[in-house]
């Protein structure tokens, strides 16, 4: 089969592979049908995830059909159309049985602080991912579902991270009627928070990036008001200014490891890998919310330290919430909201890239060409 | 003598109004409020225990075979059930990486920056196998630069005050970078040796 695969930090190239075989009874193998690349992915291209390991092949948003089934699978059958959460878990530990999808503790032996991740380095299981024609898929009666007859197949693929992720970081801001939020980062996951906080009752949405297309997408998209931070010389002093001096009621960091901003910051993290993370936009969520406020982190950061600001967090008294969406627990309120038309995931899908062209596409991708919000991959066989 | 009096609704216990009001804005944006009712949060509360509504259908899961011995984090007390099996562990980074399994929690630092540093040694371990291969490693198309020809590189940048191009110029330092560095350790040694081979 033909599969992306890393080869080294900014470089990727597809080879053939052999299609992966079962390892466990309650395996499936899924032929990929469709997959996208997300910004987490972005965070294994440049090198700063611990352990990704030349040869693997990245993916975490796929959807596919079904191609052969491990003995124990009672729920799906060669054949049936399935969306995959990003998310791999045994349904049944500690953490699965109280709903912490996200943090299974029997899938990943490579670390106890990460659940598993399809795609996604060793520090996330070791399992390789969809970005390619076939993919193994564990615990096939728990993670995966039909895709509803109703759905299109590009919205499903979204809802395998992307918009589950958004709305879970809405969830975790808490959200009142008439809250202000202010949200870092106007890529996917934030464009999808923003809207996610209005479902909440949110009064005031604001998004804050610095690409002026994706600010545009975010007034369009989730009718939020929006400010570029280049264009202020504090954009703590701007959200404080816009707020009566308050500070927004919650902060979501859409943004992640890669921070821009600050260029010390974004040196020493994603360059040099001196931090596990740039924590610019955290440090200005922590800054720019009020006190006794809620900041919800869904951007990613590495398992090594990062400089970020406690002592003002600590001082404001604030609410950090954050964890790797559980996918699957947002699916039956997420597919109401899609089914009547609060949320239309495809409308930020701005590029279709075949599975051979996949270099280019990661590279526009991370460079931000071309108005790129959300590529998705096309594996080409038939 | 006035009445202190302030305009900042902050510095008082009123709260800075907004300029929408709730139904202003459930006339404006499709499914505003719809899920106002934390009880309608999927996500709400957080761990709720429900065993059983998952689709296992067992306490603990069969395990998975162990085909080579798999590196685990030591403050798991055993080999999960499952786990990935994409690229074992070969040549010195695979030494390193097990090294740092085996001795270090994920607490310590020495963890993972021992895992990044093995992320080093085997991207260059791999560029020089590929040598070897009859698919050598080529940088100009698993950088995928090309996209800048057919993505509008210059258009998407140009005119557009990105905080990020200040930095994206270190980008093709980071590829090539350790490439030149042995280019020119290789001229400086060569050379070296030639002087002294001439005496
Ligand atoms: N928690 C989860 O389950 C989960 C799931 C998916 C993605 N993520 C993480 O969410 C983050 C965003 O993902 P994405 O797919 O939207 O990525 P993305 O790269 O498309 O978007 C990130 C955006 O942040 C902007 N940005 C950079 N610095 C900023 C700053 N200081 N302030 C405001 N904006 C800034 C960028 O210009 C970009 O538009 C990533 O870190 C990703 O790893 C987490
Ligand atoms: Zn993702
Ligand atoms: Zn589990």
């Amino acid at each position: 089969m033909r599969a992306m695969v890393y080869r080294g930090p900014y470089k990727v190239r597809v080879e053939e592979k052999d299609v992966p075989p079962i390892e466990h009874p309650n395996d499936a193998i899924v032929k990929v049908s469709l997959a996208a690349i997300c910004g987490s992915d972005l965070h294994l291209y440049h090198g700063l995830m611990p352990d990704t390991r030349v040869g693997m092949t990245f993916g975490h948003e796929f959807v596919g059909t079904v191609h052969e089934v491990g003995s124990s699978v009672r729920n799906l059958k060669p054949g049936d159309r399935v969306m995959v959460p990003f998310n791999i878990y045994c349904g049944s530990c500690f953490f699965c049985a109280r709903g912490l999808y996200s943090n299974c503790h029997n899938v990943n032996p490579n670390a106890t602080a990460v659940g598993g991740i399809y795609g996604y380095s060793h520090t996330s299981g070791g399992y390789d991912g969809g970005q390619a024609e076939y993919v193994r898929v564990p615990f096939a009666d728990v993670g995966p579902a039909p895709i509803p007859d109703w759905m299109a197949e590009e919205d499903a693929v979204l809802l395998t991270d992307a918009l589950a992720t958004g709305y879970f970081g809405a969830q975790l801001g808490d959200i009142v009627e008439g809250d202000v939020v202010v949200v870092f980062g106007a890529g996917p996951v934030g464009l999808y928070a923003a809207k996610s906080a209005w479902l909440m009752g949110a009064g005031r949405v604001i998004v804050i990036d610095h690409l002026e297309y994706r600010l545009a997408k975010a007034r369009e998209f989730a009718h939020a008001e929006t400010y570029n931070f280049v264009e202020y010389d504090d954009i703590v002093v701007h959200l404080k200014k816009i707020t009566g001096h308050l500070g927004a009621d919650v902060a979501i960091d859409a943004v992640g490891a890669e921070a821009d901003g600050n260029l010390l910051q974004h040196v020493t993290a994603a360059k040099l890998k001196l931090q596990g993370g740039s924590p610019i936009a955290l440090n200005w969520a922590i800054d720019g919310v009020r006190k006794g406020g809620t900041i919800s982190v869904m951007g990613a950061y590495g398992p090594i330290f990062s400089a970020v600001k406690f002592g003002d967090a600590m001082n404001k008294g604030l609410t950090l919430r954050m964890n790797q969406a559980p996918v699957k627990r947002q699916w039956p309120r997420l597919f109401e909201h899609v089914r009547n038309g609060y949320l239309k995931p495809s409308d930020i899908v701005t590029h279709r890239v075949p599975l051979e062209h996949i270099a280019e596409a990661y590279h526009m991708f991370s460079a931000k060409l071309d108005g790129c919000i959300k590529p998705l991959i096309v594996p080409s066989a038939g | 003598m006035t009445e202190p009096t302030t305009d900042l609704p902050t510095y008082t216990a009123r709260k800075p109004p907004n300029a929408e009001t709730s139904e202003q804005l459930r006339a404006r944006i499709p499914g505003w409020g719809a899920d106002l009712d934390p009880a309608d949060r999927p996500a709400v509360p957080r761990e709720r225990f429900d065993p059983g509504t998952s689709g296992a259908h067992w306490e603990f899961p069969e395990r998975q075979p162990e085909k080579w011995p798999r590196e685990r984090s030591i403050e798991h007390a055993i080999l999960t059930p499952v786990f990935g099996t994409s690229c074992p562990p070969k040549g010195l980074s695979g030494a390193i990486r097990k090294f740092s399994y085996r001795r270090y929690s994920e607490g310590r630092a020495a963890h993972w920056l021992l895992l990044v540093a093995a992320d080093r040694v085997d991207a260059w371990e791999s560029h020089l196998r590929s040598f070897a291969s009859p698919r050598p490693d080529n940088p100009i198309t698993q950088t995928g630069v090309l996209a800048e020809f057919t993505r509008h590189g210059i258009a998407s940048r140009r005119g557009r005050r990105r905080a990020d191009v200040v930095h994206q110029g270190l980008d093709p330092l980071i590829v090539a970078g350790p490439w030149l560095v042995a280019a020119g350790a290789v001229v400086v040694g060569t050379r070296a040796l030639l002087r002294r081979a001439r005496g």
